[in-house]
């Protein structure tokens, strides 16, 4: 295998807990966004755009959809002859079996394959955010600064940093200490989950990890593996990213984060011919508009047929919407159908779920702001 | 039963004015987000035809950039798949002529395929013709050859320039010709036997011939039996710029789109990957075919916009084609009008053809 500068290792098996109810059937990463993506399309977009063309992707919860999506990666120009898209769901082994631990454990168990390319660096990235990254820029990053370990960090308020992973620097973003969840934070810049690592040094740590039993380690980049790290006095450095970034991990800000695509103006341009966001496209025929329909300030997929009024919401491929019928401020998941007469107000309703004539959602709630989730189980 | 495809563009014209100035007319852009030639693809594909020789002679340029080696319609093969073939040959012996030329020069890919049977299609009668239905017919009729026809009540102008079909009381085709009046509209689409096929072209160009078709099955010298499919589902013969316009706006007819577009044969193409479209505050869009990329603020009606349009506020598209990548600018009216790709229209202009004679802008074209 030729040698690789850098390669990538994308964690994919989380199930999304907080997002129960669009993952009961399918991990985070695999979750819709923005009226023809999967979340996943996010990083491994930034990763072909950026020019890295070896990717392992960890799979555990549910990867059924993950794999056959994935599939041999010709959508993100990853099907390569050296290298490409590798997708790495937990295996049995000479010394038995288990499922991946925790993040650190999940590459651990795959040395062989980061071995083979022989990288200088490791790209360690999460496939559960919404982001257009150049991820070579922060390899030059961590290059200019020599840094053992270099942590995309972003802006956050006070108030928000008490719910991610902080990381507290010296005035030249040099890293003294991780802070998971503080309750007092002492800075602002969290981490989003995209580290570059020295390969040959991330090796050791991990393969000292590996050995420790459970009780000791929870086999995490953030709990243990940078902790360790600092405590070793390694140069670790954060990379100040600016730009739209979002964890999409509730229902609340899944679906706020597909409204910040409906300004004229939007913080995340989709349609940058420079920084296109690869998907598998479905092929369904240009969207069909019928004469009484109204569509204000909203996206609309390939696939769709509107006879009804759509404003302030997101329909994805293949989606009707039935004559007489009032969509507001929703994200409507791929091949739903909705009926005539129905009014659909702040919800998010999942793939393929048909909608009755008559149906009324999302009106009369106790609490205003609640996003309402409509998917297998709702019953009308 | 094996089917091998033929895509002959020999003896297609490029009559669509300044669409086909530099493309043949099989790459002209259809229906929102598709080019003439997917249709007769995806026909194929879904029959499961996996060898596919496309016969193009002029023009041919941006049909290769669309088509590639055919991974939209799974003819990716390593084994048959799609052969685009233009005119490549040097043998000085070589006596063939017209399409003939193509069938004689490219033997090998017929010998080589292990099919039995070659369906041959054009390009500019959109149709989705079920072509193992078509084969089951062919044999159950013990024919030579099976032609594909349309019975159309109501015949238009683009009708004309078609072959028409006399069908006998048993099934069998009883004469082939051009009777303007005549109802029966032959598909350019027909299945014969293989080893047939090579049969009949070497007497073909043995006799002089340039035109498989017309010399080999409406003359037919050699007494074939010839039977007619009679097909009656969507169709569309685009041969002028009046009926690519006419046969494009009525797909906004919902029963067209659904005969079209019909799940159980789906529509395949080169793979464009645009965000979906969007629009904004003040769009009114009513009526309208729209492809994906699309940033509408303004108003369209009755009409069908490519990929990645623009039309901004204040700005009017009516009853017309707009391909990809055109920006209407603010206050600008179009209405009958075909634009080709990349053009723009600035501020405040109007442009506005008739609605039989639409008004065609060249690629481009900044106006």
């Amino acid at each position: 295998m030729k040698k690789k500068e850098m390669i990538a290792m994308l964690l994919a098996g989380g199930q999304g807990k907080r997002l129960m109810g669009l993952t009961k059937s399918l991990a985070k990463p695999a979750v819709y966004f923005g009226g023809t993506y999967r979340i996943i399309d996010f990083p491994l977009s930034n990763c072909t755009n950026s020019g890295i063309d070896t990717v392992g992707v960890l799979t555990q919860y549910e990867p059924l959809v993950l794999h056959s999506y994935i599939g041999v990666g010709s959508d993100w120009d990853m099907d390569r002859k050296n290298g490409g898209v590798f997708v790495l769901p937990p295996h049995e082994r000479e010394n038995g079996s288990s499922w991946y631990r925790g993040t650190a454990d999940a590459i651990s168990r795959n040395l062989k394959f980061i071995d083979q390319y022989d990288p200088e660096h490791l790209l360690v990235l999460s496939g559960d955010h919404v982001y257009k990254m150049d991820y070579e820029k922060l390899l030059a990053y961590h290059k200019e600064k020599n840094a053992d370990c270099t942590i995309s960090v972003i802006n956050v308020t006070l108030e928000e940093a008490s719910s991610f992973g902080m990381l507290n620097t010296h005035d030249d973003l040099r890293i003294y200490e991780f802070d998971e969840k503080p309750k007092h934070p002492k800075s602002t810049l969290a981490s989003m989950g995209v580290y570059i690592f020295k390969w040959d040094l991330l090796r050791k740590y991990l393969v000292e990890d590996l050995q420790k039993p459970d009780s000791e380690s929870a086999h995490d980049f953030g709990k243990d593996i940078v902790p360790k790290m600092l405590a070793d006095g390694l140069s670790l450095f954060a990379y100040p990213f600016e730009g739209y970034w979002r964890d999409v991990g509730t229902i609340p800000s899944l679906w706020e984060a597909n409204m910040d695509l409906l300004k004229d103006e939007p913080e995340l341009d989709l349609n940058d011919p420079n920084w296109r966001i690869y998907t598998r496209n479905p092929n369904e025929p240009a969207q069909y508009i019928a004469p009484e329909a109204k569509l204000t300030n909203c996206m609309v997929n390939e696939g769709c047929k509107v006879y009804g009024e759509v404003d302030h919401s997101v329909l994805f491929y293949g989606v009707e919407v039935g004559e007489g019928s009032v969509i507001t401020e929703s994200v409507i998941m791929p091949e739903v159908k909705i009926g005539k007469n129905v009014r659909i107000h702040r919800a998010i309703v999942d793939q393929g779920k048909d909608i009755p004539d008559g149906t009324v959602i999302g009106e009369d709630r106790e609490d205003p702001n609640e996003i309402v989730l409509i998917n297998g189980d709702s019953s009308f | 039963m094996k089917l091998m495809g033929i895509i002959n563009l020999d003896h297609e014209l490029d009559q669509l004015n300044e669409l086909t100035y530099f493309r043949a007319g099989a790459a002209v852009p259809f229906a929102g987000r598709y080019r003439l030639i997917d249709f007769a693809l995806s026909n194929m594909m879904n029959a499961e035809v996996q060898d596919i020789a496309l016969f193009v002679r002029r023009k041919y340029r941006s049909l290769l950039d669309h088509i590639g080696e055919g991974r939209p319609w799974d003819l990716d093969r390593k084994r048959g798949g799609l052969f685009i073939l233009p005119p490549d040959w040097n043998d000085p012996t070589d006596i063939s002529a017209g399409d003939l030329q193509h069938m004689h020069n490219n033997r090998d890919f017929f010998d080589r395929s292990t099919s039995d049977y070659v369906v041959h299609s054009g390009s500019h009668q959109v149709s989705k013709v079920d072509f193992c239905d078509l084969a089951e017919y062919h044999k159950q009729k013990g024919a030579d050859v099976t032609v594909v026809y349309k019975k159309i009540d109501v015949l238009q102008p683009e009708h004309e320039p078609c072959f028409r079909v006399d069908i006998g009381e048993d099934g069998f085709v009883t004469g082939i010709h051009n009777e303007k009046d005549h109802h029966n509209v032959y598909l350019e689409l027909f299945i014969m036997e293989k080893n047939l096929f090579m049969q009949q072209m070497e007497y073909c160009i043995a006799h002089g011939d340039s035109y498989f078709f017309r010399d080999a099955i409406l003359r037919n010298p050699n007494g074939l039996k010839i039977a007619a499919y009679e097909y009656t589902g969507y169709h569309a013969v685009i041969n002028s710029v009046e009926s690519y316009y006419k046969n494009s706006l009525d797909l906004l007819d919902q029963e067209k789109y659904e005969q079209l577009f019909s799940k159980d044969m789906p529509i395949q193409t080169k793979i464009k990957y645009e965000a979906p479209t969007k629009y904004l505050e003040g769009a009114d869009v009513k009526n309208s075919l729209v492809a994906n990329g699309c940033r509408i603020a303004g108003e369209v009606d009755g009409s069908v916009l490519f990929r990645g349009v623009q039309v901004e506020k204040g700005a009017k598209v009516i009853n017309s084609i707009i391909m990809q990548k055109c920006v209407i600018k603010a206050g600008a009216i179009v209405e009958n009008v075909i634009m080709d790709k990349d053009v723009q229209l600035t501020e405040n202009r109007n442009l506005v053809g008739d609605s039989r004679k639409p008004f065609v802008i060249a690629k481009r074209s900044i106006i």
